[in-house]
């Protein structure tokens, strides 16, 4: 079930020479150190993992372990200190200042603007048409299950609802990865559960690849194809772990022997017996 | 979920209900008024007062009626001076807000000058000023310029700073410009704050511009007020304050309309 790294793969040793596609995200030691007055402190280490396009990746751990850290390192906000970071490759190139949707634990929308207007946001940045993409931001809208909520403002929609309007709005681009810190954690816990089924039907019919940043490992083994397990201190990467459970998934899986066995192995590998 | 349950907001069930909800909540405020209004009313009427202590407010009222006080020119000059001085400083005052949090470094430098400059009384100033500027509407414009400026300048530096850096870094993921995020992020956002800080001013722009009448002017609805004071003409001076209030009204009752106007009601500070 641990997928150690690198097993019987040919990619740890240079360029993959077999049939298998090369992956969308390649990370290879990947590090980065903090100075703070004169010290240092290593916010992520040795962390390895590649992601296949299309998957949904999770990034588990503990606060301090570095998985925001990870995030802004791949949407280019943060350089990094030692290691590899290479996204996209022939077949889905990737371009570093466009394709990259994010969404964070606060919804963070635009109090003055409406729903649409919000969605519209990543559009305006890039200068994309107009028309098309209001036209996308009203399809997105109604993908998160929010049509008819385009002329409202976000203090209208709870805090559920102003969710999907930021997952609508890290969609509206089209970016090819979208970057999730963490998004459900200032929900309620009914609302998390109702958000992660409705996340894994928007990946499903979206088809992007998302890294999903969680502290939650129940959320994590639920969603994602692949958990990336972090520990805090020392920060680095614990394992990854290939998730197989039977699609599609519904909260019925929770309850499943698989599951359970997953979510265990997590909390060994961050020493939590 | 995807129902619209509620209405939207604008459509149906009409205005007029609305206004008569809203005067409704209004009631007890305009009542207290009114309460106030005939108490004093009273007080005049039966409580053996002299007329040069406390005028009442019918007196007061006659007073508008009588041409020889020129009320219509003495309101027209202290209003330019509170609007003048009023507008002035919020023009200057967010521009120069936007110039320290586009250059950290000037405000870095300037913001704890303005900070000491601020601890001096204006109203104190007002004495130079007139030396500096001469006698007439100029000093007086720049003295509520002065009180009403550094309220504006914190506040609104105070909202451009205070922006989620998420959403900074949502645009700058997009490689989206500094202009991008200053027009499009930063000063929507701050929007609540500067009216917030002029809501402030434009208490303080009607007490700049008056006490620049008292010192040294020879129209104004301040200076009027030493006029009929020498002659112990209370109502007068009852009329003069009544109307100098109703500028400093004015004045806040349009920064409210604009705030409504421009910040959304969930965004607006108290």
């Amino acid at each position: 079930m641990l997928t150690t790294l690198n097993t019987g793969s040919p990619i740890a040793s240079g360029q993959p020479v077999t049939d298998a596609p090369p992956p969308f995200i390649h990370l290879k030691g990947v590090r980065k150190v903090y100075r703070q007055r004169g010290q240092e402190f290593l916010a992520v280490s040795d962390a390895t993992f590649d992601v296949a396009e299309g998957e949904l990746i999770t990034l588990v751990g503990p606060s301090g372990c570095g998985k925001s850290t990870l995030l802004k390192i791949l949407a280019g906000l943060h350089g990094h200190d030692g290691g590899i970071v290479r996204i996209g490759n022939d077949r889905q190139p990737f371009d570093a200042g466009r394709d990259i949707g994010m969404v964070f634990q606060q919804a963070l929308l635009l109090k003055w603007r409406r729903i649409l207007d919000n969605v519209m946001l990543p559009a305006e940045i890039l200068g994309l048409p107009v028309k098309e993409s209001r036209e996308r931001a009203r399809h997105l809208l109604a993908l998160v299950g929010l049509a008819g909520f385009e002329d409202k403002f976000p203090y209208e929609l709870s805090g559920g609802m102003q969710q999907r309007v930021s997952i609508a709005r890290a969609l509206v681009h089209d970016p090819k990865l979208v970057l999730m810190d963490e998004p459900f954690g200032a929900l309620d816990a009914l609302t998390r559960e109702r958000m992660n089924i409705e996340l894994r039907r928007i990946w499903q019919d979206s088809g992007k690849t998302i890294l999903f940043v969680t502290h939650g490992i129940a959320e994590a083994v639920f969603l994602g194809t692949q958990v990336v397990v972090l520990t805090a201190r020392p920060a680095r990467m614990a394992a990854r772990i290939t998730i197989d459970l039977p699609e599609p998934r519904t909260l019925d899986i929770k309850t499943h022997d698989a599951f359970g066995a997953y979510t265990r192995e997590i909390y060994g590998l961050l020493g939590m017996h | 979920m995807a129902d619209t349950a509620q209405a939207t907001p604008g459509t149906g069930n009409g205005e007029a209900p609305r206004l008569a909800m809203q005067l409704g909540r209004m009631g007890p405020a305009i009542g207290i008024h009114l309460a106030l209004l005939a108490l004093w009313y009273a007080v005049t009427a039966w409580g053996g007062i002299p007329r040069f202590i406390l005028p009442s407010p019918v007196d007061t009222v006659a007073t508008l009626l009588q041409p020889h006080y020129n009320w219509g020119m003495h309101i027209y000059i202290t209003t330019i001076e509170v609007f003048g001085g009023f507008i002035l400083a919020s023009v200057f005052g967010v521009a120069l807000a936007v110039v320290f949090s586009w250059w950290p470094v000037t405000g870095r430098t300037a913001m704890p000058l303005l900070v000491t400059l601020n601890m001096i009384p204006k109203v104190a100033m007002a004495p130079l000023l007139i030396v500096w500027l001469s006698y007439g509407i100029v000093p007086n414009i720049v003295i509520a310029f002065t009180i009403c400026f550094f309220p504006i300048v914190i506040t609104t530096a105070r909202g451009l700073r205070e922006v989620e850096s998420d959403l900074v870094d949502l645009v700058r993921a997009l490689r989206g410009s500094r202009k991008q995020i200053f027009t499009k992020i930063q000063l929507p956002s701050a929007l609540p704050y500067i009216f917030s800080g002029m809501r402030v001013a434009a208490v303080l722009a009607v007490a700049g511009a008056v006490v620049g009448e008292f010192i040294g002017s020879e129209r104004g609805l301040g200076y009027l007020m030493l006029q009929v004071q020498s002659s112990l003409d209370t109502p007068a001076m009852f009329m003069c304050l009544a109307l100098i209030s109703a500028i400093g009204i004015v004045l806040y009752g349009l920064v409210v309309f604009g705030e409504r106007l421009f910040v959304v009601a969930d965004a607006r500070l108290d």
